[in-house]
C-alpha cells in the first residue's frame, strides 16, 4: 500500500469534489436538513432578540448574546447548532462511499486515471464545502437580523469572535463528517451506516454527560478520608467528558462567545447560555483557552479520516 | 505486430480460495479477445489484475509496457473499462455522466465536449442524452458505457460481460459497436459466458477454467483441437451399427451414439454423401442427416464435459 507510485494521489480530487458538493445542492435530503436548520435558527434569533431587549440593558458584547441568548422553551443559537450540525455532516456522507458501490459506480469511476486517494478526499472536501457554505449563510443571517433588530452593528471584536466561532463549528461538523465517511466505508449498507453513526451521536449528544461521572466513579473513587480524589475524580470526569466532540464544542463556544469565560473548570454544555461574571478576555486570550479544545478536534478529525481512508484503500472494488 | 497486455503466472487468492491460479496471457496490438468461461472462473479478477484495481497475490502483468501497480494512471488514462452491469449516476443525464468522467479522464472541456456529442451520435443515444440515466434501460445504460469508451479514445478497451442480461437485439447492437471499435484500430478484451457473441466478434479467446485457462488459441483451430472437427453431422438410422461402418474412413474424426438409432459424426469436411453411401452399403435403413458447422458453443460444452470428467476421475 506504501509502494512508490507514479503521479498524484491529488489528481482528479477537485472534480470529485465539485460534483459531489453539486450532488448535494441537487439532493432533496439536503434540502431537508437545511430548512430544518434555517427554520430552527430563525427561531432562536428571533427569540433570543425578544429577550434580549427584555432583560439586557447594559452589554459591551451585545451582538454575542444573539448567539448563545436561549429563551424557554427554545435553546440558543449555539445549543441548536450544536444539536443539529452532526445530523447535517451525517445526512451529507452516510452513504458516500458504499453509495458508489450500491450504484456499481465505483469500478467505472476508479478506472478512470485517478488514485482512491482522490476520491475519498474529494468526497470529504465537498462535504465541507456544502458544511462550509451553510455556516457562511447562517452566519451572515444572524449578523443581518442582528443589525436590523437590534439597531447595532457588531463590534471589530464581536466579528473576530464570530468567525473565530464559525471556525470551531466548521471543526465541529468536520469530525462528524468524519464519522459518517468513515462509516460510510466500513458498512455496505447505507442503512446500516446511517444507524451506527446515528447511534455514536446519540450517544455523544445526549448519553456521554451521564455516562462521563459514571466512568470517572469506577476509574477514581472517591477516598472520604482525602478530599484530594474528589478533586481528582472531577479531573477525570472531565478528562472522559472531552471524548465527546459535543462536550469540547460547548467549550470552545463558551470561551469564544462569552468572552468572560476565564477557565472550563467544572462547567457543561448544559450551562454554555449562562453568562459568566467577570471582566471579559481580549479575543487572544480566548483563542489561547479553546485552543487545546480546537486542536484535538482536528486531531479526532484527522484518526477518523486516516482510518476511513486505510479501510477503503485495502478494500475490494467489487460490491 | 505488438504485445500490448502480457501476464505471466497471476495468481489471485481471497482468503484461502484461489480466484486466479497461474494465468499467462499475451494479447497482441489490433485483436479482438475473448475471456470465456463459466460464472466464478476468474475473468473478472483477471480483468480487474491487468488494470490494477485489485493486487495480484503473485505473477506480474505488463500493460502497454507499464505496470499498473506502479504507474496506474498511465494505465488507466490509455485503457478504458466497461465493467460487468456498469452503474451510472442516475440523478444525472447521460451528458452528464460523461462529462464527469472526461473531466476525472482529464480531457480539456473544449475537446471533451466535442466528443460527448460525437460518441453519444454513434451510439445512437443522442436524443436522450439529456434524459436522466436513471430512466435507461440496461442496453441503453451499455450503450452509454460504450460512449464512455469513445469519448477516451483508449488503446484498449476491456469490457466485462458487455451483452450479459440483453435481449438479443440490444445484443446484436452492442455487438456491432464493440465491432466498429475493433476496426477503428482499438484493442478490445471481453469476457463472457455466451460463446455464440465471442464467436462471432473475437479473433481468438482463452478458455478458462477454475482460475485457470484451459485452452487458448484462434477459434477455428480451437475447434480442431477439442471437436476433433469443424462439422457435425448427426445421422438416424437403423439396422447398422455407426461406429463399426465408419471407422478408419477419410475426414471422420469421431463417432458417438446419442440415442438407439442415433448417432453423432464429428468431421473436417462436408462428407454426407460418403456416410450415407456407407450406410445403404452395410445395409442400413437411413431415415435422416442433418449438418453443422460446430460452434464455440459445441467446444464450451465438450471442454468443460471433459474437465468436469476429469474433475470427477
Ligand atoms: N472479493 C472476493 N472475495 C472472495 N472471493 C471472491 C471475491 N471476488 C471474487 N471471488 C471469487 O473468485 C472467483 C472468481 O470470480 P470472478 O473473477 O468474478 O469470476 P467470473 O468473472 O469468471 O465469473 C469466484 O469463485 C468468486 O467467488
Ligand atoms: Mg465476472
Amino acid at each position: 500500500m506504501f509502494r512508490q507510485r507514479e503521479g498524484s494521489p491529488f489528481r482528479g480530487l477537485a472534480v470529485v469534489a465539485l460534483k459531489e458538493a453539486a450532488d448535494h445542492m441537487t439532493s432533496m435530503r439536503v434540502h431537508l436538513v437545511m430548512l430544518l436548520i434555517l427554520l430552527t435558527a430563525l427561531g432562536s434569533v428571533y427569540a433570543a432578540i425578544g429577550q434580549i431587549k427584555e432583560t439586557v440593558g447594559e452589554d459591551a458584547f451585545l451582538f454575542l448574546r444573539l448567539f448563545t441568548t436561549a429563551r424557554e422553551p427554545l435553546p440558543s443559537f449555539v445549543a441548536f447548532l450544536g444539536f443539529l450540525l452532526p445530523l447535517v455532516a451525517i445526512a451529507l456522507g452516510f452513504d458516500s462511499i458504499n453509495g458508489e458501490y450500491n450504484r456499481r459506480t465505483l469500478p467505472r469511476v476508479l478506472s478512470q486515471p485517478i488514485y482512491r486517494d482522490a476520491l475519498l478526499t474529494g468526497k470529504f472536501v465537498g462535504g465541507l464545502i456544502i458544511i462550509g457554505m451553510c455556516l457562511l449563510v447562517l452566519w451572515l443571517l444572524m449578523t443581518g437580523l442582528g443589525i436590523l433588530l437590534l439597531g447595532l452593528p457588531p463590534s471589530g471584536e464581536e466579528v473576530l469572535r464570530g468567525i473565530a466561532y464559525l471556525f470551531a463549528a466548521f471543526a465541529y461538523a468536520g469530525v462528524w463528517l468524519a464519522v459518517a465517511l468513515l462509516f460510510s466505508t466500513l458498512f455496505r449498507t447505507p442503512a446500516t451506516s446511517a444507524l451506527a453513526t446515528l447511534t455514536v451521536w446519540l450517544l455523544m449528544t445526549v448519553f456521554w454527560s451521564m455516562l462521563a461521572p459514571l466512568l470517572a466513579g469506577v476509574l477514581a473513587p472517591i477516598d472520604p478520608l482525602d478530599p484530594m480524589t474528589a478533586v481528582h475524580q472531577v479531573e477525570v470526569q472531565q478528562a472522559i467528558a472531552r471524548i465527546s466532540p459535543n462536550v469540547l464544542y460547548g467549550e470552545m463556544t463558551l470561551g469564544l462567545l462569552h468572552p468572560e469565560t476565564r477557565t472550563f473548570g467544572l462547567l457543561f454544555p448544559s450551562q454554555v447560555s449562562q453568562a459568566l461574571m467577570g471582566a471579559p478576555l481580549p479575543v487572544s486570550q480566548s483563542l489561547m483557552l479553546i485552543w487545546p479544545q480546537l486542536s484535538s478536534m482536528i486531531a479526532a478529525f484527522l484518526v477518523l479520516f486516516t482510518i476511513a481512508y486505510v479501510s477503503f484503500q485495502r478494500q475490494e472494488i467489487r460490491p | 505486430m505488438s504485445v500490448v497486455i502480457e501476464t505471466k503466472g497471476l495468481v489471485k487468492r481471497y482468503r484461502g480460495h484461489v480466484a486466479v491460479n497461474g494465468v499467462d496471457l499475451t494479447i497482441e496490438r489490433g485483436e479482438v479477445f475473448g475471456l470465456l468461461g463459466p460464472n466464478g472462473s476468474g475473468k473478472t479478477t483477471t480483468i480487474l489484475l491487468l488494470l490494477g484495481l485489485t493486487e495480484p497475490s503473485g505473477g506480474t502483468v505488463s500493460v502497454l509496457g507499464l505496470n499498473p501497480l506502479r504507474d496506474p494512471l498511465s494505465v488507466k488514462q490509455r485503457v478504458a473499462f466497461l465493467p460487468d452491469q456498469v452503474g451510472f449516476y442516475d440523478q444525472l443525464t447521460a451528458r452528464e455522466n460523461l462529462v464527469y468522467t472526461a473531466r476525472l479522464a482529464g480531457i480539456e472541456s473544449g475537446m471533451a465536449h466535442r466528443r460527448i456529442d460525437e460518441s453519444l451520435a454513434r451510439v445512437r443515444l443522442e436524443a436522450v442524452a439529456d434524459r436522466r440515466v436513471g430512466t435507461f434501460s440496461r442496453g441503453m445504460r451499455q450503450r452509454l458505457g460504450i460512449a464512455e469508451i469513445i469519448l477516451k479514445q483508449p488503446e484498449i478497451a476491456i469490457l466485462d460481460e458487455p451483452t450479459s442480461g440483453l435481449d438479443p437485439q440490444s445484443t446484436h447492437e452492442l455487438l456491432t459497436l464493440i465491432g466498429d471499435l475493433a476496426r477503428g484500430g482499438m484493442t478490445i478484451v471481453l469476457s463472457s459466458h455466451l460463446l455464440d457473441m465471442v464467436q462471432s466478434i473475437c479473433n481468438r479467446v482463452a478458455l478458462f477454467n477454475r482460475g485457470k485457462i484451459g485452452l487458448c488459441g484462434p477459434v477455428e483451430t480451437l475447434m480442431g483441437d477439442v471437436m476433433g472437427g469443424t462439422h457435425t453431422v448427426e445421422v438416424d438410422a437403423a439396422g447398422i451399427d455407426l461406429k463399426e461402418i465408419l471407422a478408419g474412413k477419410p475426414h471422420v474424426m469421431r463417432v458417438r451414439q446419442d440415442r438407439q438409432n442415433n448417432w453423432r459424426v464429428d468431421t473436417d469436411a462436408d462428407v454426407r454423401p460418403e456416410i450415407a453411401r456407407h450406410i445403404i452399403a452395410a445395409g442400413g435403413e437411413l431415415r435422416r442427416m442433418s449438418i453443422r458447422q460446430t460452434s464455440l458453443d459445441d467446444v464450451y460444452v465438450r471442454y468443460f464435459e471433459e474437465a468436469a470428467n476429469v474433475q470427477a476421475a
